[in-house]
């Protein structure tokens, strides 16, 4: 019983991360309608800058202080993430309003690749690492219910409580706001909401720095776990099986889908795996995405397309 | 009695019907895609608190002349004055700003949002409170924001959608969903507002209430109205003045009746005997 809580636990853990990747991707769909390829470059992207200045910044001022440097860093991070999201509305969404789904989508290819290549050549391609001074030591917990205790990881506890409160603030802000109802009329009908007024430029910029933020994040949680390198890239790619499960247009499908995805990919290599020799964690999401895809094509949240014959 | 519509800054002030000067004047518009000319050298002009209609047959080229006006397409030749302002190029959030609201033939709302972000969205150039004030809630913004609400609530009222507030209008019948667009465009206080083929689809019914909105907007509020159409009878029962098209060309410029009576308009929507 211990080690199946611990297995679900560690699924948990897994799964919120998938989440904050899967975030971005809603964030942007919901209000543009493009469906973002390069959601995993802007986290390979923004993580590779957090932890290069955290590293060049005591070395070019010579602050000490590494919460100084990293909240520096963060800060700068942020910033460079802006100025990715006005560039790319600038350069690339600007022209291409109206556009078919489809033709947005392989702009965002073009966004992945250039910005996996530049991110590379500007902080360099070796594994970084990004310490934000989380505690790395285990907690024992329900140690009067089992003997031993359950081992959990203060680390993952810390990462688990910045990615909800990063959820409840977006949230927040879709649903309370007058420039998140501006967003979501946006992600619903472009040219309607030219109409009444809304410019499409600036709550693009917008929502691709509040995407860029959330990489940010997700960024800095992976990268403090596994070291920031080029492999964070593809589990960007591990999140679009979260997204189908979900439903693209959901925030909370973003956080549930994640975690369902978390959990039954341990689950199933622990118990399922023996069975069939290992190595369902890296398919088991693709398969339950596919099932979805067949049974619920809208995912769990996402809202009910329905079109006029 | 049915609750007035009127913005909450200032009361109405429109009892009597009073036709103002040219507010919106249209001047040798030529549209042309590729070798498709869908307008040809159309110039007319809208006077303020008139409801004034374009007509025509199929493909006379209707829809592209609102569309102009709106700013979608930017016409080949010609200019567009409105307030004594003129323009040959302007996009639709200009447009929006200066005070005209359209709706659209093949409606556009936004599906997955509720009958009140809809028309909420329509407040969206009036509110003055910026991002930050409105994401903590500060004093002001949670104010500004009741407000809009109040002057949505309105508009709700008029269009006599209490019922389906909460609802996303995806799922709401066609005809709700026209109002749910004229409420829309209402929430921008527009001075002149757009309607493209508010009547398409309805049952009589559904265009009897349509029609008793157009009216009431224009009188209670005093808004400028265009409108496209293609119902000839509702058309001549509530506009003051009928601009006619065909084949991109204007044929009839007048009076309803003057229009009815207008030998080309005759044989545009009843054919020539040759």
């Amino acid at each position: 019983m211990a080690f199946f809580l611990e297995t679900l636990i560690g699924g948990l853990m897994a799964g919120m991360l998938y989440s904050l990747v899967a975030l971005g991707f809603v964030l942007i769909y919901k209000a543009s309608g493009v469906f973002n390829f390069a959601q995993g470059a802007m986290v390979l992207f923004a993580a590779l800058a957090m932890a290069r200045f955290a590293e060049w910044i005591p070395k070019w001022t010579g602050i000490s202080s590494p919460i100084v440097a990293n909240l520096a860093a963060f800060v700068i991070a942020g910033a460079i993430m802006f100025v990715v999201a006005w560039l790319i509305e600038k350069l690339v969404l600007r022209h291409l309003v109206n556009q078919e789904g489809a033709t947005l989508l392989m702009a965002t290819l073009g966004i992945t690749y250039f910005m996996e290549g530049l991110g590379q050549t500007l902080f360099g391609s070796d594994i970084y690492k990004i310490d934000v001074g989380m505690p790395k030591e285990p907690i024992f917990a329900l140690e009067s219910m089992f003997q031993g205790g359950i081992l959990i990881n203060k680390e993952d506890v810390i990462a688990a409580a910045i990615a909800a409160a990063l959820v409840a603030l977006l949230s927040v802000f879709f649903q309370k706001t007058s420039t998140g109802r501006a967003l979501r009329a946006v992600a619903d009908d472009h040219q309607a909401a030219q109409s009444i007024g809304i410019p499409l430029n600036r709550i693009w910029v917008i929502v691709w720095c509040v995407a860029g933020v959330v990489a940010l994040v997700a960024g800095m949680i992976w990268g403090s776990k596994l070291g920031v390198q080029f492999s964070l890239t593809t589990v960007a790619l591990r999140a679009l099986p979260v997204v189908i499960l979900g439903g693209l247009t959901s925030v909370p499908g973003a956080i549930i889908g994640g975690l369902i995805i978390g959990v039954g990919e341990k689950l199933s290599e622990v118990y399922l795996g023996p069975f069939v020799g290992g190595g369902i964690e890296i398919w088991f999401a693709y398969v339950l995405a596919l099932v979805f895809l067949l049974f619920r094509p809208q995912g769990l949240f996402g809202e009910k397309i329905i079109d006029r014959v | 009695m049915k609750p007035a519509l009127y913005p909450l800054e200032k009361p109405p002030t429109m009892t009597t019907k009073k036709i103002g000067d040219v507010i919106l004047d249209v001047k040798n518009i030529s549209l042309r895609f590729g070798g498709v000319k869908a307008l040809t050298d159309i110039s007319f002009n809208v006077k303020e608190h008139e409801i004034r209609a374009i007509i025509g047959p199929n493909g006379a080229g209707k829809s592209s002349m609102l569309n102009c006006i709106n700013g979608v397409y930017t016409p080949s030749e010609g200019s567009i004055t409105f307030r004594g302002k003129t323009f040959d190029h302007m996009n639709s959030r200009q447009v929006a700003e200066m005070g005209v609201a359209r709706t659209f033939q093949n409606l556009a709302l936004f599906k997955g949002m509720s009958v009140i972000d809809n028309i909420m969205t329509g407040r969206n150039l009036k509110i003055k409170s910026n991002l930050l004030m409105q994401a903590l809630r500060i004093g002001p913004a949670e104010r500004e924001e009741i407000r809009h609400r109040e002057y949505v609530e309105h508009i709700i009222d008029f269009l006599e959608i209490q019922a389906y507030r909460k609802t996303p209008v995806g799922q709401l019948p066609y005809g709700l969903q026209k109002r749910v667009d004229l409420g829309r465009a209402l929430a921008m206080e527009p001075q002149v507002l757009l309607l493209d083929e508010p009547m398409a689809g309805m049952n009589v019914e559904e265009k009897q209430d349509m029609c008793r909105f157009i009216l009431d907007v224009n009188d209670e509020f005093g808004t400028t109205i265009v409108l496209i159409e293609h119902d000839m009878g509702v058309v001549m029962d509530i506009s003051d003045r009928v601009v006619v098209l065909d084949y991109g060309k204007k044929i009839g410029d007048g009076s309803p009746d003057e229009v009815r009576s207008n030998e080309d308009v005759i044989s545009a929507y009843l054919g020539t005997s040759h």
